[in-house]
Parts: structure tokens; sequence; C-alpha cells
């Protein structure tokens, strides 16, 4: 809430007219909206309102059957993952999906991947400019293990680590693609009180020194509230509001959708 | 170079050490995962570039500047670089909230603040407009720095900065600087907690320090290449002591870990070769051990048990070099090949010629299974006020329930009312502006009296009863001395804490705290579900489980015809930690009687009464400083009372 200094009113993301149906159930309709440059975005909506759909479209996982999504400036219908990643999106995962055998520092530096310029006989061999391309990939990822906090589980295998912890590697592993839009599908799932103040923490360092664009989804009004810029609200497949966290908190069609309408 | 005169303060002996090793490694710190190194020379030079930093800042002789943080080179640094121009520094306790550090950083007249991180700018700022005397931050470490525009504020590179230009134009500065110090003059200003009252400022001096450091290093035959973990408060005088005089004396190594997080596991990196914890952390690796020994297989079970049970026998004569059947010197080979060698490793023991444990006792059964693994564990005794330790275990003469001879160069008596009083080379100056305090502790003819009762034994070592003013009596006579009560309480894995009450009362009683870990493990692997501390605290079978350790004390005590009648005979389980943050405990740990009479005065009128349930309402502090209440319902609980030598019948009660 309040002024963010870093939103410069450019548009980094645009969706126009997105429509997303599989088979006879359609999971979007018609929806648009749009991601400013440095802003902390929420998207909020009850249950099944399409909002990791949504997210899964913008990150090539979906491809919409009608409209079309603007990144930087380039129009697409649709695209792959990879090609999302190499430009510049990362995201997380709402059931966490990290390689559960690896350890924490593995997991992110495979978010590195991209950034890898060596080719398979390289690593394999190993010899000097490869080695040297790894050092300073890992001096990368040190300072994120740093920002995070989580020395101490670097050589954990993330399989052993609680729910919370994972979220936060797995938001290290998006961080070190160096995004510039991230996606996070329900960072704060699962956590209580002092971990979701840890994670809100993050997520508003992370807009601030890295000037990272922030997509949200999160069912914690709470948390919408303080750290969104603005909201998009959606309700069955359709966005019924758009504004700022006071706008959309008034909004008479948001309060029906989350506690009901009688219909008489 | 060989003339320990010249030497006489920190800051020449780092200079010295510059010179003759030069380039061996002084400082470690593990950042970005991988150990950094600064060899003596390096270290030189960058406090060297910070003293004359601070000088550019206006801080010069006779200033009081405060460290706050936890161990970081950088901040030991400073101790030299305030030293060297005549400053002196004053550490604080990393986890001091607030208005604690409001209290020291007033009375000590603090000019300056040198932080390590955000969190403590944050609480200094908090409380800036109270301390006049205060025109200086530096901080260590930038990380979320960005955003202030105090005008008073700079970063510990930038100070560095300056103090490179300014020593360039003025090169002969830091060297005039640093001879105008010698050893009489103030080397820091300790604050210790204390018990009662309000925190008392210990004056020590180059020589308390130098000279206590030099007869520890002849002591023990420290040599350069001994390494050091500094993980225990900086603020904490023993940890100066280790990480800085006996450092600068000797030129070992001093290690400092990631992040609190990562102690232990740097621990095991490192693999220091002297190490000095509190009994909590000797007491913690052993339930750990026996944790993850619970989790192992039947093989694995049995291997530990049989290879245990062996140390047990012969291991503590092994260590002391006594003599042991061959037979039994080859099974001890093959334990220490899997058993004994393997968990020292894991702990991070491997290297230790020896450790050290003290403040407070610890059990006989942990002692002696260190020590019967071939760890060199050995107990020790000090205060603030005696710049660390007057007494010390020497190898070979290791008892549990002892803290030692006095070192050398030190002196230890009784006096007629019990009271141990010693003096020495490393006994302090006094307290700063407060004369009344040094009038009471430091006499005429330099006894220091610590205030605590003890005895000297047979073997002449002292042995620590408790805190003089604590030791009391039943209404019937029996002396009661809580302490005693409380440590054999705590050395069972599942108390925490114990708090006894019977001074003037007919009768023995006790507050618990249980060790969450050691308890919640127990929970776990008989299937009772809990959800948060109060909620086991208050659990029936925790109630049994702790009345059954209240009842292997009784029994203990029972034996002794003196101690017969100060068995306990109820008990309750509180339902929050008692935190140094609420002012129950002081930051090392130590029981603050008075206040906790205060706060839970209903619940101790309670156990003195027939009582099953009684509600209590306390104020707690949460880690951040907010404070909260927290309500709650406690059981009362008697416990069995055994009979004595003289076959009274047992008293049981209801349980």
């Amino acid at each position: 809430m309040g002024e963010n200094g870093r939103v410069s009113g450019e548009v980094l993301l645009k969706i126009d007219n997105i429509s997303l149906s599989f088979g006879a159930v359609k999971a979007i309709t018609n929806v648009s909206f749009d991601i400013l440059k440095g802003e902390v975005r929420a998207i909020i909506g009850p249950n099944g309102a399409g909002k990791t759909s949504m997210l899964n479209v913008i990150n090539g996982v979906y491809h919409p059957q009608e409209g079309t999504i603007t990144f930087k400036n380039n129009v697409r219908s649709q695209m792959k993952p990879h090609d999302a990643a190499a430009q510049g999106i990362s995201r997380t995962f709402q059931n966490v999906a990290l390689f559960r055998g690896m350890t924490t520092l593995d997991n992110i530096m495979t978010g590195r991947n991209l950034k890898i310029k060596s080719n398979f006989l390289a690593s394999l061999l190993y010899y000097g400019w490869t080695q040297r391309e790894e050092n300073r990939h890992r001096d990368f990822v040190e300072h994120i293990i740093g920002f995070l906090e989580i020395e101490a589980i670097r050589k954990v295998p993330v399989g052993r680590l609680p729910y919370g912890l994972q979220k936060r590697v797995e938001l290290g592993r998006a961080l070190a693609a160096e995004p510039e839009l991230l996606l996070l599908d329900e960072p704060m799932a699962g956590m209580n009180l002092e971990e979701k103040q840890d994670m809100c923490r993050f997520v508003l360092d992370v807009n601030d020194e890295f000037g990272t664009t922030i997509a949200l989804i999160e069912h914690d009004m709470g948390v919408v509230m303080d750290i969104s810029d603005r909201v998009v609200v959606l309700d069955h497949g359709e966005k019924i509001a758009d504004g700022t966290p006071d706008e959309v908190r008034a909004n008479q069609d948001v309060i029906d959708a989350y506690l009901g309408v009688s219909h008489d | 170079m060989s003339d320990p005169a010249r030497y006489d303060t920190s800051p020449k002996l780092l200079m010295r050490n510059a010179e003759t090793m030069a380039d061996r490694p002084a400082y470690r710190e593990k950042d970005l995962g991988i150990w950094q190194s600064w060899s003596w020379r390096e270290t030189a030079a960058e406090v060297r570039a910070f003293a004359c930093g601070l000088s550019t800042h206006g801080i010069g002789r006779g200033d009081k500047v405060a460290i706050i943080g936890a161990n970081r080179p950088q901040l030991y640094w400073s101790f030299d670089a305030l030293q060297s121009i005549g400053a002196i520094p004053v550490p604080l306790y990393a986890d001091s909230v607030a208005e604690e550090m409001k209290f020291v950083l007033d009375h000590a007249e603090v000019m300056a603040a040198i932080c390590e991180d955000q969190e403590q700018i944050d609480k200094v700022l908090s409380i800036k407009d109270d301390l006049p005397s205060l025109r200086l931050m530096v901080y260590e470490d930038d990380r979320g720095m960005r955003k202030y525009t105090e005008n008073f504020l700079f970063s510990f590179a930038s100070v560095q900065d300056e103090g490179r230009q300014f020593d360039t134009k003025n090169p002969d500065f830091f060297a005039d600087e640093l001879g105008k110090s010698n050893g009489s003059d103030v080397a820091i200003i300790a604050y210790t907690s204390g018990t009662t009252g309000n925190p008392k400022g210990v004056i020590l001096n180059f020589d308390n320090l130098i000279k206590s450091a030099e007869l520890f290093a002849d002591l023990e035959k420290l040599t350069p290449d001994d390494e050091i973990l500094a993980y225990l408060p900086l603020a904490w005088v023993g940890d100066h002591f280790m990480s800085v005089a006996a450092q600068r004396v000797v030129g070992c190594r001093v290690n400092c870990p990631e992040s609190s997080d990562t102690v232990m596991l740097d621990l095991r990196d490192i693999g220091p070769t002297i190490f000095i914890a509190p009994p909590a952390i000797f007491e913690s690796f052993l339930t750990q051990i026996k944790i993850r020994m619970d989790d192992a297989g039947a093989m694995k079970r049995k291997m530990y048990d049989w290879a245990i049970a062996l140390a047990g026998r012969v291991g503590i004569d092994k260590l002391e070099g006594r003599s042991v059947s061959f037979i039994d010197r080859v099974r001890y080979r093959l334990g220490d090949f899997l058993m004994y060698a393997p968990l020292k490793n894991i702990l991070g023991l491997s290297r230790m010629r020896f450790a050290y444990t003290g403040g407070a006792p610890l059990g006989d059964e942990v002692f002696n299974f260190y020590r019967s693994v071939g760890l060199n564990l050995k107990q020790l005794y000090g205060q603030t006020e005696s710049t660390a330790y007057c007494c010390i275990q020497r190898d070979g003469d290791v008892k549990s329930d002892t803290v030692g001879p006095p070192c050398p160069g030190c002196e230890v008596k009784i006096t007629d009312g019990g009271e141990i009083i010693y003096k020495s080379p490393g006994t302090f100056v006094g307290y700063f502006k407060n004369e009344e305090a040094t009038k009471e502790t430091l006499d005429d003819d330099g006894w220091v009296h610590t205030g605590d009762a003890g005895i000297i034994d047979d073997g002449g070592h002292l042995k620590v009863i408790d805190r003089a003013k604590d030791v009391g009596t039943l209404t019937d006579g029996t002396l009661f001395a809580p302490q005693y009560i409380e440590n054999k309480l705590k050395f069972f894995p599942f108390i925490r804490e114990a708090v006894a009450h019977g001074a003037d009362k007919d009768y023995v009683t006790a507050f618990i705290n249980i060790d969450l870990e050691a308890v919640g493990n127990w929970a776990e692997r008989n299937g009772i579900s809990y959800t948060s501390y109060s909620d086991l605290a208050n659990h029936d079978d925790i109630y049994g489980l702790i009345g059954g350790c209240i009842e292997e004390v009784n029994q203990g005590l029972a034996s002794d015809s003196a101690l017969e009648n100060s068995q306990i005979r109820r008990f309750l389980i509180l339902h929050k930690e008692l935190d140094a943050d609420d002012g129950e405990l002081t930051r090392t740990r130590k029981l603050r009687r008075r206040i906790i009479a205060d706060r839970y005065g209903e619940l101790i009128d309670a156990l003195f009464s027939d009582r099953e349930n009684v509600s209590v309402e306390a104020e707690m502090t949460f880690e951040d400083g907010r404070k909260g209440v927290i309500k709650a319902d406690l059981k009362l609980r008697d416990v069995t009372v055994f009979g004595g030598q003289d076959g009274k019948p047992a008293l049981t009660a209801a349980a």
C-alpha cells in the first residue's frame, strides 16, 4: 500500500482478451489487464477463479485459444515456457516443484541454467573457463542464499526441509534467473504468521533492491492489502475488478464473489 | 622485539604479530559459503585504516565507543582500532533489547556506536534521542542500509577509506598514538548484567587481560597453530579473553561462523583446538546424540551401547594417563575406530585439545561421557571482575563436581562466612561510575568478594555451592541451597530450567521449564500430540514424565541426611520459557530470583497451598521487542518424597 517509488508507469506486461478453455470448461473468459514495470500486482479471487491458469498462460504453460500477451512490447499469442524464461519471466509453484533429492544450493543453481554458457562437453571436461564460470554463478547464488537467510540449509536435500523453507528455496531458484517479471503462486500458503511476515519481507526486498516486477496470487487479504500496489480480481474465469487495494476492497462485486449472494 | 614491556597493550601485540607472523592467518570468517581469511599483516592494515578513520570523525583518547553485534572480524578489529587511539570500547550483547542498551549507552556516556547490521542500528536509532553524547554510528553490514539518510551514519568501509587518506597525509599519527598507551590504561568496560539491580561496568585494563592471557597460554601450552571458534557473545568477557587477549598473546587463529544458525556446522568445518561452551551446549550435544541413537537401527544401537559402556569403564583412566589393561586398550582402540572418533567428528570435537565449561555445574553423566570418549573436558570458574578465570582444572586432575584449583598467579580463599574471595592479575580496576559497588566488592587488600558460597576440598579444588545470598534455610533449619537442587533437576535432558523455592518455608517446591526438543521428541515417541510449547507443558503425561525426574532427584537428596528435608514436594510446569528478554534471566542465563518471585508470586503461593490448579497471566516480550500478555491455566502436582536413612516412612501424596 502507499506510494511505490519504483513504478514508472511503463507497461511491462499486457493481457488482452485472453480466453482459455479445456474442452467445454471455460477457465478464463475474455480477461484483460496490465502490469506496470516495478509494481507488485496481486491476482486474487475465490478458488477455481482461474488465477493459476492465468499465470500459466503468462508463463507459456497453457496456450490460450484467443487473445494476445504483450511482454516488453513483443506481442505473442503463445510461447513455450523456456522462451518465457529466456525473456525474463520466472515463477514459483503452488505445490513447490523443487528437485527433492538435490540440495538447496543445487536447486538454486539450476535456476542459473539459462545463464550458463558452457556446453555439455565443456561441463564434462570442466576445464579452466567452465570452472571459472561455475564460480561466478556460485557467487551469485550465494548472494541469494545470504539474502534469503538460508545458509544453514545450504547442503540439506530439500525433500527434508519443512514446507515453509522449501517455499523460500523455490523463491531463491526463481530469483537465480534474474527475472524481470516474477510470478508467485500462493507464496504464503500453509505458513504461520511469522513465516508470512518473513516471506512478505523477502518479496518486498526483491521488489525494492532488484526492482523486479512481481505478480502474486494470494489468498491472505491482509498480505494483499499490505504489500500490493494494484489488484486484479477474477471470479469464474472473468475479471470483476481492477484497481488499488482500497478500490477493490470497497467494490460490491468483489464482496459478493467472496461472501456469496443469496438468490431469491 | 622480545622486550615484554614494549607490548603491553593489545594493539601493540597486534603490530608485533603483524611483523613476526605477517602472512599467517589471524582471522577467518565464513562468508558466501567459503572461509575467507585475513593474515596478521592484513588485519593490522585494516585496523590501522579504521583507527585513522575514527580519528577523522573526532574519536579520541578517553572516548567511550559501543560495539554491538555478533562475532565478526570487523567488530574484533574495532576493539584494536579504538584502543590504538586511546578510546575505550564498551561491548554490548547483540540480543539486548533497546531499553537495556539505553541504560548502558547512557551510563557509559558513549560517543559512538559501531554496529554489526541494520538490526542493531535500528535499535540504537530508536533510543538515540535519549543519548545526548552519541553522535556517530558505524555499520559493518550494509544490507538494508541504502535508504538511511542520517548524516551521522557511516559504513565501516567508508570510515576505513577516510582513514587511509588521513594515514597517507599523517603517517606518524598511528604509531604516535599507539605509543601513548600502556598496560595500566583501560582496555575495555564490560557491563555485567548481574542477577540483581542495574548492570555494572567492569573496568579492565590491558595488564588484566594480557597478564591473565599469558598465564593461561603458559598453563595450557597454547601455540600459534591453535584454532578458536568465536561464537559466544562478543560482549562476554570470556569471549574477549579468548578471542582477543589470548589470540593476540599467542598469535593463534580466530574463526567467525557464518551466522548463529550455522554455528554447529561451522564447528565441524573448523575443528577448533580450544573450545569453551556453557554446560547447556554440552548437554544439548549429548541429548542430540541420544535422540539420534534412539532412531538408529538395532545393530547400531548395540554397537553404541557396547562402545559407551567400555568407555565408561576405562575411558577416563585412559585420558588421565592411568594404566589400563592391554585387552581393554585394544577394545578401546576398536571403540574409537567405530564410535568415539566418528562421534567426535560429527560434533566437530576431533581436534580439541581442551574443552572448557563453566558458569554452572555440568552433570556427572554428561561430564564423564565426554571425558570417557577422549575429549579433555575441564571446568573453570571466574567472573567478569576476574577477567575470565581464577580457577581452572588441570589435566589429569579433573573432577565433575569441582571447578579446580586456583590458576597460576591467582589466590583463592574462603571467608569465615563461607564466601569465595580471590586476588589475581586479572582483578578488575573498579566499576565505572559506581564507587559504592566497587567498595563493596573490592576490599582494601585487593581481594574481590564474589558473592558466591563455596568450599575448598581436600584436593585443593574449589567447589561452588550457590550465590551466598540465595542460600537459606527451611523452617526446620534444613539447609536450602536452591542452585544445588536446580542443577540436579537440570541434569535431566527434559528439564531446561528450574527454580526452587523454600527459603523460610516448610518444604521445597519448584517451577520447571521443559526442554522443547527433548520433551517433544519423547512425546512423539509416545504418541502424544501437541500444538505448542504451552500445550505440551500442560499435558498430563508430561507432568508424569517430569514428576519421575523429580522423584529421582528426591531419592538422591534423601540419601544425604543434611538435605533429606529439602526434597521437592510439589511442582508446576511453566507455560512459557523463562527468558532474558523478559528480564527473568540474565543474558548468560542465570536466574533473576527477585524478578521471578515478583512476577510469579501467585504461582509460588499456590505451590505452598493445596491447590491443584492456578491461572496465570504474564506479560511477555516477543523476539522483535513487542510485548504481549499470555494467559494459562497451570496444574500443580505433588511428588513422592522418600524416607531417609533413619527409616521414617516415606510421605506419599497422590500424583
